[in-house]
């Protein structure tokens, strides 16, 4: 499969009165065309950063990318300037915010706000910008779109509105779509409803996906790839079925004890104990130690280098590292 | 809509109505009648002026008399200048009053808008403390102060504007300068916060992401957001625009009707304070009914109707 996005050590921080906050330390993925990646992870663990970052919407100041690069296709983003950005944006990558109440301008009609990046990007005429706006409102399963297009977002219902979110997404027929928690605001009935437009939409257009979620969930029905982050890295990647059957970090396996299941009788959830640690000095070590039940003492001192079970599984952790002993003994 | 504008006009007369009322009694509750002045006359001589002018009637006759005036909108001659009619007198000061009045509107809410949006993308810069601190000297300084001011700079000292009257487009900078620096000052304040509160919206955050230029973000998505505020206060900034009118008409001796109004007080020429009275009333209720209209166009949330169902 052909390479789409190439991520390599990025870091991203935050200026703030109490001091720089490193959101990202060092995110390192790959995405393929046509593939889903799900980017999982408790709140502040740096997952809607990342996904800012690739669309250089991280608000400057306060916050900085200081380190990294985001390789989309033959083109280097960090470093190209605005005004490229901008064709870019919402043409080959589109993104979808978390709440569809709040992400649509209340004062413009919805056929407004469709087509206004489409009429933006391209030189297509009124009529024909209509007419895609429509075609879309009707993927997204929207009915009598044609009506619709003259409403205003108020006159819709949340689900309804994040269809036309993910329709705005996609008219320019983008690459690659980042959508940040878009379940995350609706309820369960339209979230399952909303997940499998995503697999639908798919199918149709071949464009690969980042999702970011925290819900466990999400990511069984609709992901191909997985990525753990915490604290700022992505401490385990792999296919959907590796991360759920074989995981290997000792946080995705607490994650996965904290969903609660159908399949098994035991009614009580395995919370994870403590809190992350604070991202305005991040631990030298493994951030997962304090909380980890299986830590050594190297994993306070030394961060984990990244470990390789298969040609998809990658970990970063010393339990999965042969070389955790002789490092201990040198020290 | 139209059931909605129907309904709002004959809320509109009967504010009217209610000011036309209050001002009558107020009217003939100050001592004194308009042929006070006149001593030397006699008694009969001045009875017969009362007859004339129905002043001999029982106040309930008069406010009847009163308001078919009002409704036949013809309120007679003026008792001090009997050579003129209320209605020339409004036909002939109205016009300038009405062209200070927008001139100064549209120059408060044009560069108050613009300032306060300068303010709000240069956040925390120093066009930001700039605009800021003009629109707090702005705030604080009273129109017939800053008018004084204006003449003894520009006109006096510097000579670049003609002090007073009101005759060619350079004679309406120092008043419309005077009047508009108060409300722009307000609007500029209020443009800032309420866009700096837009500007973190998540539908700019979409804008952003689908690519806009940044002028198209801030115009047709963040500008329409933020003005509700400023057009909410319009209404009450019409109102003391209107009145600031008058202070500033007698300033730059602008023939404007500033001075009938005053004069027709002090001098208790009753069909004038009527008549302008009732104008004004009207004026600035149509002026506010404007207002809710444009808040409604702005805003497709707010039904101008309680129909649709939804």
């Amino acid at each position: 499969m052909e390479k789409l996005l190439e991520v390599r050590d990025l870091e991203v921080s935050f200026l703030t009165y109490g001091g720089e906050v490193q959101a990202v330390r060092g995110v390192s993925f790959d995405l393929h065309r046509g593939e889903t990646l799900a980017i999982v992870g408790e709140s502040g663990c740096g997952k809607s950063v990342t996904a800012n970052s690739i669309m250089r919407l991280i608000p400057q100041p306060p916050g900085r990318i200081t380190n990294g690069t985001i390789q989309f296709k033959d083109k280097e983003l960090i470093t190209l300037p605005e005004n490229q950005m901008r064709k870019i944006r919402g043409v080959d990558i589109s993104m979808i915010f978390q709440d569809p109440m709040t992400a649509l301008n209340p004062t413009l009609t919805v056929g407004n706000q469709l087509t206004e990046g489409l009429k933006q990007h391209t030189s297509v005429s009124a009529k024909q910008a209509k007419q895609k706006a429509v075609e879309l409102l009707d993927l997204v399963g929207i009915p009598n779109p044609e009506e619709r297009l003259s409403l205003y977002p108020h006159q819709f219902s949340g689900g309804m509105r994040q269809r036309i979110v993910i329709a705005m997404a996609l008219i320019c027929e983008p690459e690659l779509l980042i959508a940040d928690e878009p379940t995350t605001a609706l309820d369960v009935t339209i979230q399952a409803q909303i997940l499998e437009l995503f697999e639908r939409i798919q199918e149709q257009t071949g464009v690969a996906i980042i999702l970011i979620t925290h819900d466990l969930g999400v990511v069984a029905k609709i992901a191909d790839r997985i990525a753990v982050m915490y604290a700022g890295k992505i401490i385990e990647v792999g296919t959907k079925k590796e991360i759920f059957y074989q995981s290997q970090h000792p946080y995705t396996k607490g994650l996965l004890n904290s969903v609660p299941r159908l399949d098994r009788r035991e009614g009580k959830l395995i919370p994870i104990d403590g809190t992350p640690p604070d991202l305005f000095s991040p631990p030298a070590g493994c951030p997962f130690t304090a909380r980890c039940p299986k830590a050594m003492e190297v994993c306070d001192r030394v961060y984990p280098l990244e470990t390789k079970l298969s040609s998809t599984h990658e970990v970063e952790c010393w339990l999965q590292d042969e070389r955790a002993n002789k490092l201990l003994a040198s020290k | 809509m139209t059931k909605y504008i129907i309904k709002r006009f004959l809320i509109m007369i009967g504010t009217v109505l209610i000011i036309a009322t209050l001002t009558f009694f107020l009217m003939h509750a100050i001592p004194g009648s308009p042929f006070n002045e006149e001593r030397n006359s006699n008694e009969v001589v001045q009875a017969n002026l009362e007859a004339h002018y129905h002043l001999n009637e029982p106040l309930f006759i008069q406010y009847l008399i009163y308001l078919k005036s009002i409704a036949t909108l013809d309120f007679g001659p003026s008792i001090k200048h009997p050579t003129q009619t209320v209605n020339d007198l409004l036909g002939r000061g109205f016009p300038i009053s009405f062209e200070l009045g927008i001139v100064t509107i549209l120059v408060a809410v044009i560069s108050g808008i613009i300032l306060g949006v300068l303010a709000a993308l240069k956040h925390n810069g120093i066009i930001d403390y700039l605009a800021m601190t003009i629109a707090v000297l702005g705030i604080s300084i009273p129109n017939f102060v800053l008018a004084t001011l204006l003449i003894q700079k520009l006109a006096v000292d510097w000579d670049i504007f003609p002090a007073a009257t009101w005759s060619s487009p350079l004679h309406m900078v120092l008043p419309t300068l005077a009047l508009a620096t108060g409300p722009m000052a307000i609007i500029a304040r209020l443009t800032r916060s309420s866009m700096l509160e837009v500007l973190t919206q998540d539908y700019i955050k979409t804008a952003r992401a689908k690519g806009l230029m940044p002028y198209k973000i801030i115009i047709k998505h963040a500008l329409k957001n933020a003005l509700m505020p400023v057009v909410t206060i319009l209404g009450t900034l019409l109102a003391g625009i209107l009145t600031g009118t008058f202070v500033i008409e007698k300033i730059f001796a602008i023939p404007g009707m500033g001075r009938y109004f005053i004069e027709s007080i002090n001098q208790r020429d009753y069909p004038v304070i009527m008549g302008t009275t009732v104008f004004y009333s009207f004026f600035l209720v149509f002026m506010l009914f404007l207002v809710d209209i444009a808040y409604g166009l702005l805003d497709p949330r707010i039904k101008m109707h309680k129909k649709e169902g939804e």
